[in-house]
């Protein structure tokens, strides 16, 4: 193999949301303002900036007010519909009973947007003051020195077939050395997941747990813009944690989504189908009746909170955003802590750079954050999550306890367990007969599928990797019915039955992959890997 | 309104899709002219003389016409267009060929696969390989405009225009027709195939892709696959019609032991006529194919292949 | 030679298109866009070209709004030499394009125009032929293989019947269809080197062209489904169907 080439920059920053976006355009704000010269690039796997992004979304601007503060003037923003009300229900098959909405779930002064049409603005903002952004380009591996810093990532190779040789396009991937390296990958990120392992990032700590988000956007008359309802209850089961989001855009655009807790026990549960049974929902069919759905995708999420932190730097890096977990399961919500922590890190790195300092460990960074709002923030709802192990009304009449009674001050705090030994065997539970999709509300998954713009370069190999084979069959289909056949959203896995035997095979449709890496989660020995497939793959979401 | 129309023919016959071009001109205008542009090819100029609704034929031979030459040919269907509401073609490779070259001549914006007419100058026609149709509104005072054949239904019976052939014809030099060659492959070209006999997941392995090859040579068939066939790896990648694979729209699209993901119905819905055979009643091929056949793909298909004999 | 190659900014073809809710177009804000398919391949033949030493000049050209500058830097991080933004408010319709290439490639005097064989967004199939027309030059059409020798090019295209081949004189007008090649990716170093590549814009008016439309869209539908048909018995009743009523196979 020839030497790669090699590109150098100050800083790299591996993802662009919301969280690598807020550093690269801190950085080089900094940079102005101190008369450094710093140079950032940021790689996204994504096709464009957006198109791998997805979330409900409700933002929370305080992180933007600290980062760009003008943005409320300027015309491009694609942050303008207001919340105006805010409900929060619980759901019986054919009633809907309205709650106290909790306080962590107000949203005065909060508004509704895209996520991708957000991160787009976000990327125009930083490439205007001078920001690399290369999408479509993955970063597939970490770069260390002698000493064991990170000192950047590689990219992937582009233009290898299925059957691992070059093709006519084979296209080797570039190193891009940096003095520090961001790692904002977002929930479960692959490369963070490594530099956690590496550096035992993750040893005091409960382990992270997830959730898994599928969303839909829906054009409709009945869209009343600024109107946000979150509910809770049916169609999941009391043992299941979970709800829906269902968040009024301008534009007669109605986007809804349903969470599912991946510590879920019973295997045959589907969370996809849980959503489609939802939206039939006597409270939630009509603000969907006569209109379409134009997009569809889904995203896990991290609900390990405040205990899942895991420790933030390493020499020569830091994690950010979702890839470290700061998402604030009480609200749903990450965007601002995501752009709080990158703003933090990128100001502890220039502050590195200016005193000299390559490849430290930047551990003021993480004081830094958990003593500043996000840290407060996240503290306060810490036990709210995982009380709900215990049911929904525990859960509910403990986060109602410790919300007005103890405002999050209470002594303790509860720990979780990871999301993969919770998985019970099928023999142990009931399959679920769910309702066939009827194709105006609901829809079979690869219908919906179509509508997420999916796609990967079909000759490369899957990206989807099985650290050993036979377990598909032997221990997920034989003791726990395959479930990786139904919690994947986009019909990822599908067993099925070898020609002239009664013997199954696991098939592995990658291209249909939408990233949200649940399997690599979920899967109960931890034999799914998800990895890198080759740069510009994935989903094309429009405005998730 | 008078329209002029362009006759797709190989010197000796005529396509037999004039006669639907008959119908779409017929919505158009009063009066049909027909210009028959070829080397040799008189016989064709009396063939589309006996074709119903066409009032008169204009023949120009020249050897420089013989194939089809843009050059040589589009300048005459600029010329003759002059005074005339409407030029028409069926879509097809030799339209794409003549017509866009002599409406530019002429400074006419053509109009591609026309589906439908709803006024002299407004028009239905696909975007998006079919994806979306738009109805537009012609302000040009020739509208060029290539016809789906498809679309309308062929005119019937007989008619006796008169033949006129004019002068013309010229060799640009620019460009030499060499050859035409039947395609390299035992099959026809997937895109361009009248036929398709397409395998999926359910055809099992690459052995019995055989069956689908031997039924496709007995038709004169492409043979396509679903991407689940293709991932199985029972045929190369370049079988794959859909979404993510080749957008087909063949007269016939036989789909064998398919299901019909969406992702593979993008592919080839717009064929004329879909055939499904698949052993599970519930496959949502079904919910699209114009005949359904539930059955075993490894009797069905010996079955179809006598049929055929 | 030089080659002039154009570039058309499309949805990208992997997004499921829909029509606008007023149905007064096929809705693209906020869709994910890309380079046109076949104009990839176009590109990648002339940079082929390029690299094989029979044009040293690689220039893309795209006609379009704004956006169309970033497909014009893709090309550029792909290979292309030097680039040439017709700025016009919308996408103008073929013949307005062809004036407009025509326009460019009167002040650029091209070897060869390599085009895409069709834009997947109006799919009109229109744009290169007109080009050769205003030209007065040749057109290779729709080609899968392209060889080029003593300023003729010896090009293959498939047609109904099989393979036509023909020659044309440069210089010319050549459609690239997808068999043509497979197109290269933009590399990271390659990207960067864009940046600094020279960039022109210019406007339909200052070449003097009238772009103005003449075809006017009244209103986008989306197609109906296609309805399902019937269950045959047994294969003899779907031959007969066949035969008889569909009158699909002889
Ligand atoms: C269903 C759902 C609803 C939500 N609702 C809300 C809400 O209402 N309000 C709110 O504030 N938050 C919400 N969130 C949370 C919010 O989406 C996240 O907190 C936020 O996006 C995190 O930002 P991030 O930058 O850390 O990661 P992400 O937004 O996930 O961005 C990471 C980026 O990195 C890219 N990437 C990952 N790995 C690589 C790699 N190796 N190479 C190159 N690129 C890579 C990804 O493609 C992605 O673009 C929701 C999340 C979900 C799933
Ligand atoms: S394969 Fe895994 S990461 Fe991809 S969509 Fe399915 S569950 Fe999500």
């Amino acid at each position: 193999m020839s030497e790669r080439e090699i590109m150098e920059y100050d800083v790299v920053i591996v993802g662009c949301g919301p969280a690598g976006l807020a550093a690269a355009i801190r950085l080089r704000q900094t940079a102005a303002e101190s008369g450094q010269e710093i140079s950032v690039c940021l790689l996204e796997k994504g096709a464009e900036p957006g198109a791998h992004s997805l979330a409900g979304a409700v933002l929370e601007p305080r992180a933007l007010d600290e980062l760009l503060p003008q943005w409320r003037e300027d015309e491009t923003c694609p942050i303008k519909t207001a919340v105006t009300t805010d409900r929060f229900c619980f759901l019986t098959e054919k009633k809907s009973y309205r709650l106290p909405t909790p306080p962590s779930m107000h949203n005065e002064g909060n508004y509704i947007v895209s996520l991708g049409r957000t991160v787009r603005w976000l990327a125009e903002q930083a490439e205007g003051i001078g920001v690399d952004i290369f999408p479509g380009f993955a970063a597939a591996e970490v770069l260390y020195n002698e000493q064991g810093a990170v000192v950047g990532v590689a990219t992937g190779d582009m233009g290898i077939a299925k059957d691992g040789t070059q093709t006519g396009n084979y296209q080797q991937g570039v190193e891009l050395r940096a003095k520090y390296t961001i790692f904002s990958e977002g929930c479960r990120g692959s490369l963070s997941a490594e530099v956690m392992k590496k550096f035992n990032l993750r040893t005091d700590d409960a382990p992270q747990t997830y959730g898994i988000g599928i969303k839909e956007l829906w054009e409709t008359e009945h869209a009343n813009p600024g109107e946000v309802l979150h509910t809770i209850g049916w169609p999941l089961r009391n043992d299941t944690y979970g709800g829906s989001f269902l968040y009024h855009l301008e534009a007669g655009k109605i986007a809804l989504g349903f969470v599912v807790g991946l510590d879920y026990k019973n295997p045959y549960l589907s969370p996809y189908m849980e959503f489609q049974r939802f939206k039939h929902h006597p409270a939630i069919a009509p603000l969907l009746a006569g209109g379409r759905r134009i997009c569809y995708g889904a995203r896990a999420l991290n609900e390990g909170g405040w205990q899942g932190i895991p420790q933030l730097a390493f020499p020569g890096g830091v994690l950010t955003g979702c890839a470290a977990g700061f998402l604030n399961v009480a609200k749903i919500k990450g965007v601002h802590t995501a752009m709080k922590s990158g703003m933090s890190a990128a100001e502890h790195i220039a502050a590195a750079l200016k005193a000299g300092n390559e490849a430290a460990t930047l551990n003021d960074y993480e004081k830094d954050l958990r003593t500043s709002w996000v840290g407060d923030e996240l503290r306060k709802v810490r036990n709210i999550r995982p009380m709900f192990r215990h049911g929904l009304w525990a859960g509910l009449s403990h986060a109602a306890i410790d919300t007005y009674l103890l405002r999050g001050k209470a002594p303790w705090t509860f720990g979780h367990h990871n999301d993969h030994s919770q998985l019970k065997k099928a023999s142990e539970c009931q399959a679920i007969e769910y309702p066939k999709p009827d194709g105006e509300l609901s829809f079979s998954r690869l219908e919906n599928l179509a509508y997420s713009g999916v796609n990967h370069e079909a000759n490369q190999p899957a990206h989807l990797k099985l650290r050993d084979n036979s377990v598909a069959v032997n221990v997920n289909l034989q003791d726990y019915a395959g479930p990786e056949a139904r919690y994947c959203p986009a019909g990822v896995y599908e067993f099925v039955k070898e020609e002239n035997s009664d013997q199954h095979a696991l098939v592995i449709n990658a291209q249909n992959c939408v990233h949200c890496k649940t399997c690599d989660i979920k899967d109960p020995t931890q034999n799914i890997h998800w990895t890198t497939p080759e740069g510009g793959g994935g989903p094309n979401y429009d405005s998730m | 309104m008078s329209a002029l129309i362009i006759v797709e023919h190989d010197n000796q016959t005529v396509r037999e899709n004039i006669r639907a071009v008959v119908t779409c001109a017929r919505q158009v205008a009063d009066s049909v002219t027909a210009l028959v542009i070829g080397d040799n090819c008189r016989a064709v100029a009396d063939a589309t003389a006996a074709i119903a609704g066409i009032d008169k034929v204009k023949l120009v031979q020249h050897a420089a016409l013989a194939h089809g030459i843009s050059e040589n040919c589009a300048p005459i269907i600029a010329a003759e267009s002059a005074g005339m509401t409407h030029v028409l073609m069926a879509a097809g490779a030799q339209a794409r060929e003549w017509l866009p070259r002599a409406a530019a001549l002429a400074d006419m914006q053509m109009i591609t696969d026309v589906i439908a007419v709803n006024a002299p100058d407004t028009f239905v026609r696909p975007l998006y390989a079919g994806n979306a149709l738009a109805t537009v509104q012609s302000s040009d005072s020739v509208k060029f405009m290539s016809i789906r054949p498809t679309a309308f239904a062929p005119i019937e019976g007989a008619g006796s225009a008169s033949v006129e052939e004019i002068s013309g014809g010229a060799d640009s030099g620019q460009t030499t027709f060499i050859e035409a060659r039947t395609s390299s492959s035992d099959h026809p070209e997937l895109t361009t195939a009248k036929i398709v006999v397409s395998g999926g997941r359910g055809v099992g392995s690459a052995e019995n892709f055989q069956l689908l090859e031997t039924l496709a040579n007995k038709l004169s068939a492409a043979v396509g696959a679903s991407r689940a066939a293709v991932d199985a790896g029972y045929v190369p990648n370049d079988y794959q019609v859909g979404q993510t694979g080749k957008i087909v729209a063949p007269d016939l699209y036989i789909a064998i032991g398919i299901s019909g993901a969406i992702q593979h119905i993008a592919g080839m819905k717009d064929s004329k006529c879909i055939v499904a055979i698949n052993k599970d009643p519930d496959a949502p091929i079904f919910e699209i194919a114009d005949y359904g056949l539930v059955a075993d793909l490894f009797e069905a298909l010996p079955q179809l292949q006598a049929a055929l004999e | 030679m030089k080659i002039l190659v154009t570039v058309k900014r499309v949805i990208d073809p992997y997004i499921k298109v829909r029509v606008r809710a007023d149905q007064s177009a096929v809705e693209t804000d906020g869709v994910k866009m890309a380079m046109n398919p076949f104009c990839e391949n176009a590109l990648e033949e002339a940079l082929r070209w390029r690299e094989a030493g029979i044009a040293n000049e690689v220039v893309v050209l795209s006609v379009g709004n704004d956006s169309c500058v970033e497909t014009l830097r893709t090309a550029l991080a792909i290979g292309a030499d030097r680039a040439i933004h017709v700025k016009a408010a919308n996408t103008p319709q073929p013949l307005a394009t062809a004036k407009i290439i025509t326009a460019v490639a009167k002040r650029e005097d091209p070897g060869v125009i390599w085009m895409g064989k069709q834009g997947i967004d109006g799919d009109y199939n229109q744009t290169g032929q007109m080009t050769a027309a205003l030209l007065g030059w040749g057109q290779g059409l729709f080609l899968s293989s392209a060889k080029f020798a003593d300023g003729v090019v010896t090009g293959e295209s498939e047609v109904d019947s099989g393979i036509r081949v023909i020659q044309v004189k440069t210089p010319c007008v050549l459609t690239a269809d997808l068999r043509l090649n497979e197109a290269r990716y933009a590399t990271l170093p390659n990207i960067m080197k864009a940046k600094k590549k020279p960039f022109e814009t210019l406007t339909p008016e200052e070449l003097s062209v009238d772009a103005s439309d003449r075809l006017t869209t009244l209103i986008v539908n989306t197609p109906p489904p296609r309805a399902g048909g019937v269950r045959v018995a047994d294969v003899a009743e779907l031959v007969s169907k066949l035969r008889e009523e569909a009158k699909v196979i002889a």
